[in-house]
């Protein structure tokens, strides 16, 4: 049993009108790794993220989690299996209209009916675990800065102990010094849940620091996967480019040169 | 050729258009039936919806009560009909206009917030957000939101009968030199209470469309803050359209001989 990966995709087509989005694509995601994806802006790694999380259908393919296949699932059933998944948003994705403590402890009152007293200490303990006090607890997400908001919403991501995490761009407009922090954060966190851990970027240094495992997308396909220490010997001009970020390479970007 | 066209992909965008709100419609109702409930927010939600909206709607049905008595006794002194002033506002009131008067103003003021609220959820990924928490984003936004639409709109629209027949009162009294006493004896003679409860009833689907309408543009929404303006007015503009086709197609029904 050891052997069924937490999360595999398999031959995900999801198009928009007439634009593919995810083309064929195939990935897994072993059991307690931490798999990075990488590829550029309007690749499709937001929306392969949200075909597993059930917010978005594919046409075509099959997605297993632990080795169930998701999208014959029933509303119930899906319900369910999404209890075992937590999501850092690129914008946090906070709710505005509640304070910070509430949204921490969000998927405990209201996905699983915890008192709301009980659910404040956790949020708290979790809270702590990000390096919040207690105080942040009662602000409201719009007084709080970048930095902070990604804290909470990382805090809310692991409130109810998941299985799986996401991170969608985890890092992505935060100073290098608070990017570098919740890169730690991340490890630690994932690390002390055991939890299978898959994210998306654009940002190298982070990709190195947290993923066992990258691979990348471009073009709604993985054109490369493998360990991380294999990142600088691919041999693909692809990820060469990308990782080196180079504007010259086969990725072509559309930019009308003046 | 290029006429066909266009007219081929309004027709299409349209029909696409429907079958989207048709599905999302069917979503929301049958969420309102199962479990679990939010009960918390259905109370915050008729506060925001009927409560806030009581000085909008009571000042529109007063005045719009006593304007009908004006427009009625000039029109009636032309064949020495005055005395139809009491009747006719009170039935003009409470089968018509209350109904529609309410509807049109929370139309404006509620499924615009709707729609801005959830808009920008929407773009911000909180809606997304609140699948990933195990919470269902139809039953703790919407079902809270058309739940206490329907059951305050019709209690808005009570207030709204009293208030527009009590303004054509003041009006008549006060200036057209009516007596009061003869103008209440014939707005009670004349007033059934079918003419009251059919207005409530349209006032029940007039709260469903509002918030319907609010949170359908609201969850559709894309594109960041000119989307979030865009189903904003979508949403006031389609639920105006809405609830004066519905009166007219439940006015057909409901007084049919």
């Amino acid at each position: 049993m050891t052997d069924t990966p937490k999360i595999e995709l398999r031959n995900v087509t999801k198009r928009f009108g007439s634009k593919v989005v995810l083309d064929n694509l195939s990935l897994v995601v072993p059991k307690g790794k931490s798999l990075v994806v990488i590829g550029g802006s309007g690749t499709g790694k937001s929306v392969m993220l949200k075909c597993v999380l059930g917010i978005l259908r594919p046409e075509k393919g099959e997605i297993f989690v632990d080795g169930e296949n998701v999208l014959k699932m029933s509303t119930s059933e899906r319900e369910q299996t999404l209890r075992k998944f937590g999501m850092l948003f690129q914008g946090a994705a906070l709710f505005d209209s509640l304070p910070v403590w509430q949204n921490v402890a969000f998927g405990l009152i209201q996905g699983r009916k915890m008192k709301r007293k009980e659910a404040k200490d956790v949020a708290i303990a979790k809270l702590a675990k990000v390096g919040l006090g207690p105080e942040v607890g009662e602000l409201y997400p719009a007084e709080l800065s970048g930095g902070m908001q990604k804290r909470v919403g990382l805090a809310r991501a692991i409130a109810a102990d998941p299985e799986i995490i996401f991170f969608d761009e985890p890092t992505t407009g935060l100073d290098p010094i608070m990017a570098d922090v919740i890169n730690d954060l991340i490890i630690d966190s994932v690390k002390d849940l055991g939890a299978t851990a898959l994210s998306i970027t654009h940002d190298m240094a982070s990709a190195r620091k947290i993923a066992d495992e990258i691979a990348m997308i471009y073009k709604g396909r993985i054109i490369w996967a493998g360990p991380r220490s294999e990142i600088d010997s691919s041999g693909n001009d692809y990820v060469d480019q990308f990782i080196h970020g180079r504007a010259t390479g086969p990725i072509k970007m559309d930019v009308l040169k003046p | 050729m290029n006429f066909f066209a266009i007219i081929g992909r309004v027709v299409l965008a349209l029909l696409a258009e429907i079958g989207h709100l048709a599905v999302f419609t069917w979503a929301s109702i049958s969420h309102i039936f199962r479990p679990p409930f939010f009960w918390r927010l259905l109370g915050q939600q008729m506060m925001r919806i009927g409560y806030f909206s009581l000085p909008v709607v009571a000042l529109t049905a007063f005045f719009t009560g006593g304007a009908l008595a004006l427009q009625i006794y000039y029109g009636g002194s032309t064949i020495n009909s005055e005395s139809i002033v009491a009747t006719i506002v009170a039935l003009g009131i409470t089968r018509e206009l209350g109904p529609v008067m309410a509807g049109l103003m929370v139309a404006g003021r509620v499924s615009a917030a709707i729609a801005a609220e959830l808009g920008t959820m929407k773009v911000t990924e909180q809606i997304d957000a609140l699948t990933t928490l195990s919470t269902n984003p139809y039953k703790y936004l919407v079902t809270p939101r058309i739940v206490a639409a329907v059951i305050t709109l019709p209690l808005l629209v009570f207030i709204a009968d009293i208030l527009g027949v009590m303004g054509g009162f003041i009006i008549s009294t006060a200036s057209l030199s009516f007596n009061p006493g003869v103008y209440v004896q014939n707005t009670v003679n004349f007033l059934k209470a079918d003419d009251v409860t059919s207005g409530l009833i349209k006032a029940g689907v007039f709260g469903f469309v509002i918030a319907l309408m609010g949170c359908f543009q609201g969850f559709n929404s894309k594109g960041g803050a000119q989307g979030v303006g865009r189903a904003t007015t979508n949403a006031v503009v389609t639920a105006s359209i809405l609830i004066l086709a519905s009166n007219y197609v439940m006015t057909s029904l409901l007084f049919a001989k």
